[in-house]
């Protein structure tokens, strides 16, 4: 029953994706592929941030960093692409296996940094300590005067690019992060699924078990967390593509924050969640204000955070098993 | 099933909502994208208010023709400017974008409006990218370019005879490039000069090395409450008396003013703007907008309202077409044939002004409360340094 | 050498109002086990209303009780329809929901107080400086944070060692359940231990007030540094609150006096101008690492700190 019912949900999920471009501009709406394209691109994120939270039960408060390391790769080989000098001896490049790879790969390397000093902590230790370190990330983003320290910088030199495909157009950009989120989910699904996945459930479920066994916890969490990383990684090059601009801003603390609600809102430790988690946030947050508009509410419009705090403690206080199980529940209570 | 219904209810409201603004395309579209939320949040405000103020002095007409006014917050985040911007130009199909304040959302939204080929006119940051050799013709900068306020404090600081600046502001680029542009025009020695944190709230240390150092003068760039948090501590730190402040009228504007109160007495900034100069136009701006919002307006809202002239005397010179005649729109704009609140008003070659700027100093008004007076005028037209570099004519 | 002192006397001062804003923090979590990311909303609602309490009454003395009861009246309104709810809940779910509270109060006090900064200077007596020893010229006002700072960290050392109150708050920070089979009423106990943290928050807010901006938002920054705090002194422990506030008070004024000015000995000043004060912004952090990888739970670890 399950199992139908998610099939029939994925099938329904990729219909309505895969024909975006033309359902938004059937409604005359095709401006907002820009956020459809947002919410593909954390969807990654929040997916990312899942594995460790969701999976492994760590608690990062510090997700961002790792999304604001990959956007700052991206869009700092750019910038030396188009200034034509080099950092670190290299040269710049606009090459999206390039750039995207590197991003991943230095993405994963602050990772492994950061998780090898931070996992030696649990609990509220480890929330605080990763909070800590995105906090540096910030700070040193903040400090870099080439790249427009607090300001960021524009990619002038527009969006990678890749062989055969002309990324600058919007829809075609589209269709690559939608590719990029499948290939993402599928690859996640699998992790899962290992023994690896069997693992790192067990570590969070009962961690002095796991140990009892023999098994390397701390090993399996740390691989776990560069795995994660590198995810978020990938899609801040993805992001600094999309809106060819890169600021600290990606690395603010209350960024780690909403990755964290996105997972929560559509469902924690489950392979989807964190796509409707990343979907439902993004939309509320753009159109709440024009919701309220629409309703006569000025006030709320121009305040509609006042409205949409409360609506995260709602969330966690009464809906804790985020849009994801409530879809797949969606109707079944009747008959149970 | 129900909650299906209540769905399609929610599609279709949002879809007749958008919707239903296109339905007249009489009016021009004027999108405005600017910062209301975040402790910055009052420098949006006045802004879109001082605009909105020449708007509702034409009973919804800009130099005689309809308009409609779209204001957004973008929450001083590059990316909700990009969004806005995208709807903005795309949907409702805006011919003019304006109000964005600071420079890291200006570089996001700048770029879009000109490849989407509308008018962006700034009605407050102006980065140096765009005034150089990446300007272009349909970009123009109402206020200043960014280093000129600088440039200005460095011209009176000058011109008041000090010998010495101690110098700081945080380590960001707007930062540097403020201490860039005191140092341009300061013929002084520089006694010292320190980058503080982003948002930093304690500048103890700040103080005692300034206190140590015994410069003649101090000139900050600490924009918004790190301005206020600044002031309270070298006021309490007795400072303020013996080694006087000289900056740019940013960091002394009359919402801080009535912030930090008393303790802002002898302070000195240099403006192009200020509430008690001497022209027909300011004193009317003035009137309407204490009585319409019932507060003292900022230099931010002189700027709103002086984006709205600009635009309204070019819409009423090509008779309400913007983008039907970009030639003659622009050509508009550029010859700024309107009455300013800052009295003179005129463009440079790469279209940011050149202002005349003025000295001032905070002292009881009529009313006993603190407010900035102007001293003497220290500069009759300041050109910015990049406008060589700029191709246009 | 003198400059040095003063430095080190502006460390110690910060120290003491990070003391202050971390206290009510460290409390709640050791006995309720609570990670409240709204207590910097507490300490702005302290500093709105001792603000305006301040401006209304002409009186400082009133604007600080005001202020310290307003974030203490909130706190409770917290407990009671939010955070009673949360504390058998895990710390994921305790973040994200003290996390709305904090975009509800932001707006929330913008709706009412609007955008601008209130005014909020210190009384008179207060204000100016007064020469400490020849050479070192003072702040009376930060001197006056010094004095109800230690006054604050006194109060809480006799509550917590010498009364029936502190000895369940010991009681409760080791063994929860146990306080519960004392027969002491739980959820009044945390109730009221929730008011108080509040309180302090409050007390550092209205204290705040005369040196900073109030302004929405305000509590952020101090959030954070006090969580920085609590976690390099060992969540739950008041002793750690004090150890951690003074080091990283210490630690962020000297670097922000002298890390630049090292730096110039070995680059040129320019860079050193940049790297100087990028590092100095990374240093209470790097600290908080430096503690966390040598010892994990914090310096005097209260033991349910981690459950």
């Amino acid at each position: 029953m399950s199992n139908k019912r998610n099939t029939i949900l994925l099938v329904l999920l990729g219909a309505i994706l895969f024909t975006m471009p033309l359902l938004l501009d059937a409604i005359g709406q095709s401006f907002l592929l820009g956020s459809a394209t947002r919410i593909l691109i954390y969807a990654i994120a929040a997916m990312s941030l899942n594995l460790i939270l969701g999976y492994g039960g760590m608690v990062s408060f510090g997700h961002a960093a790792f999304f604001g390391v990959g956007a700052y790769v991206t869009g700092i080989l750019s910038f030396h692409m188009f200034e034509d000098t080099t950092i670190f001896g290299l040269a710049g490049t606009n090459s999206a296996a390039i750039a995207w790879l590197a991003s991943i790969a230095i993405s994963a390397l602050m990772a492994l940094i950061i998780g090898a000093l931070s996992l030696r902590t649990t609990g509220v230790y480890f929330i605080m300590i990763t909070l800590a370190f995105a906090q540096m990330i910030y700070f040193l983003f903040v400090s870099l005067q080439r790249y427009g320290g607090d300001d960021g910088f524009m990619m002038f030199d527009g969006r990678s690019r890749i062989a055969g495909l002309e990324l600058g157009d919007d829809i075609s950009f589209y269709f690559v992060c939608l590719a990029a989120l499948a290939i993402f989910a599928m690859g996640f699904k699998t992790l899962v699924n290992s023994r690896f996945g069997q693992v790192l459930k067990g570590c969070h479920e009962n961690e002095p078990r796991m140990r009892a066994l023999g098994c390397p916890t701390y090993r399996y969490k740390l691989v776990a967390f560069v795995i994660a990383g590198a995810g978020a990684g990938f899609a801040g090059a993805l992001q600094a593509n999309l809106t060819e601009f890169v600021s600290p801003d990606y690395v603010h603390w209350t960024r780690s924050g909403d990755l964290l609600i996105m997972v929560i809102l559509g469902g924690i430790g489950t392979v989807l969640g964190p796509f409707f988690g990343a979907a439902a946030f993004l939309m509320l947050e753009e159109f709440l204000p024009i919701i309220f508009k629409g309703l006569g509410l000025p006030l709320l419009q121009e305040h509609w955070r006042v409205v949409f705090g409360p609506m995260l403690i709602l969330i966690v206080l009464f809906a804790k098993k985020g849009l994801y199980a409530s879809l797949m529940d969606w109707g079944r209570r009747k008959n149970d | 099933m129900k909650r299906v219904t209540k769905l399609a209810l929610a599609g279709s409201l949002l879809a007749g909502l958008t919707a239903s603004g296109a339905v007249q395309a009489e009016p021009v579209k004027i999108g405005m994208i600017t910062t209301l939320s975040t402790g910055a949040g009052y420098l949006g405000e006045d802004v879109r208010d001082g605009f909105l103020l020449a708007v509702k002095e034409e009973g919804g007409k800009l130099g005689g023709v309809e308009v409609e006014i779209m204001v957004e917050d973008d929450g001083r985040k590059p990316g909700i400017g990009k969004q806005l911007a995208d709807r903005f130009l795309k949907q409702e199909k805006a011919e003019i974008i304006t109000g964005v304040i600071f420079s890291n959302v200006s570089p996001v939204v700048a770029p879009l409006t000109l490849k989407a080929g509308a008018f962006y006119i700034s009605p407050n940051s102006a980065p140096s990218t765009f005034a150089g050799a990446k300007c272009h013709e349909d970009y123009f900068a109402v206020a200043w370019q960014n280093d000129s306020l600088h440039e200005s404090a460095g011209i009176y600081a000058t011109d008041l005879g000090y010998k010495n600046a101690y110098i700081l502001a945080p380590n960001y680029q707007a930062g540097k490039d403020s201490l860039a542009g005191f140092k341009r025009y300061f013929k002084g020695d520089i006694a010292g000069e320190l980058y503080t944190k982003l948002g930093q709230t304690d500048y103890a240390a700040e103080i005692a090395k300034i206190r140590a150092a015994k410069p003649e003068m101090v000139f900050h760039f600490l924009p918004g409450g790190m301005g206020i948090n600044f002031l309270k501590q070298y006021s309490q730190a007795g400072l303020i008396k013996e080694i006087p402040l000289v900056v740019s009228s940013v960091s002394m504007d009359s919402r801080i003013l009535k912030a930090v109160g008393d303790i802002a007495l002898g302070v000195r900034s240099s403006s192009h703007w200020t509430g008690d100069m001497d022209n027909a136009a300011n004193k009317k701006f003035m009137a309407g907008f204490v009585e319409t919002y019932g507060r003292t307006p900022t230099v931010f809202a002189s700027q709103g309202y002086d984006t709205a002239k600009l635009i309204a005397s070019a819409l009423k010179a090509t008779g309400g077409k913007v983008l039907a005649d970009k030639d003659g729109f622009r050509a508009a704009l550029k010859a700024a044939n309107f009455d300013s609140v800052r009295g003179e008003f005129k463009f440079n070659t790469n279209n940011h002004p050149i202002n005349q700027w003025f000295g001032r100093i905070v002292a009881k008004g009529p009313d006993g409360k603190p407010m900035n007076k102007t001293v003497k005028m220290v500069s009759n037209g300041l050109a910015d340094a990049y406008a060589s570099a700029c191709p246009l004519k | 050498m003198v400059l040095f002192i003063e430095q080190l006397l502006n460390g110690v001062q910060l120290g003491i109002f990070l003391f202050l804003v971390s206290a009510g923090l460290t409390l709640i979590f050791g006995i309720m086990g609570i990670i409240n990311l709204a207590h910097g909303s507490l300490f702005m609602v302290g500093a709105f209303v001792a603000a305006t309490a301040t401006t209304a009454s002409g009186s400082f003395v009133v604007g600080l009780i005001a202020g310290v009861a307003a974030a203490g009246v909130t706190g409770l309104a917290m407990e009671y329809f939010i955070l009673r709810h949360l504390y058998h809940r895990d710390h994921l779910d305790q973040v994200l929901a003290t996390f709305g509270i904090i975009l509800f109060a932001n707006e929330m006090v913008t709706i009412i107080w609007g955008r601008t900064p209130l005014f909020f200077n210190a009384p008179d007596i207060l204000n100016g400086s007064i020469e400490l020893v020849p050479g070192i010229i003072y702040p009376v006002y930060r001197l006056f944070i010094i004095a109800v700072g230690i006054a604050v960290a006194a109060l809480l050392y006799g509550v917590i060692t010498r009364t029936r109150v502190g000895m369940l708050v010991r009681a409760g920070a080791t063994d929860r359940e146990m306080v519960g089979a004392l027969g002491v009423n739980i959820s009044v106990l945390f109730m009221a231990l929730f008011g108080f943290g509040a309180m302090l928050a409050g007390l550092a807010g209205a204290m705040a007030g005369p040196l900073i901006s109030v302004e929405a938002g305000m509590g952020e920054s101090q959030l954070i540094l006090s969580f920085v705090v609590v976690v390099i002194g060992g969540m739950g422990s008041l002793r750690g609150a004090f150890i951690g506030a003074m080091l990283v008070g210490i630690v962020d004024t000297m670097g922000r006096a002298f890390i630049p000015d090292l730096l110039k000995l070995f680059l040129p000043i320019a860079e050193a101008d940049g790297l100087g004060a990028g590092l100095s912004s990374m240093s209470i952090y790097m600290l908080m690492a430096l503690v966390l990888v040598i010892k994990p739970s914090g310096l005097f670890p209260a033991s349910s700190g981690s459950h």
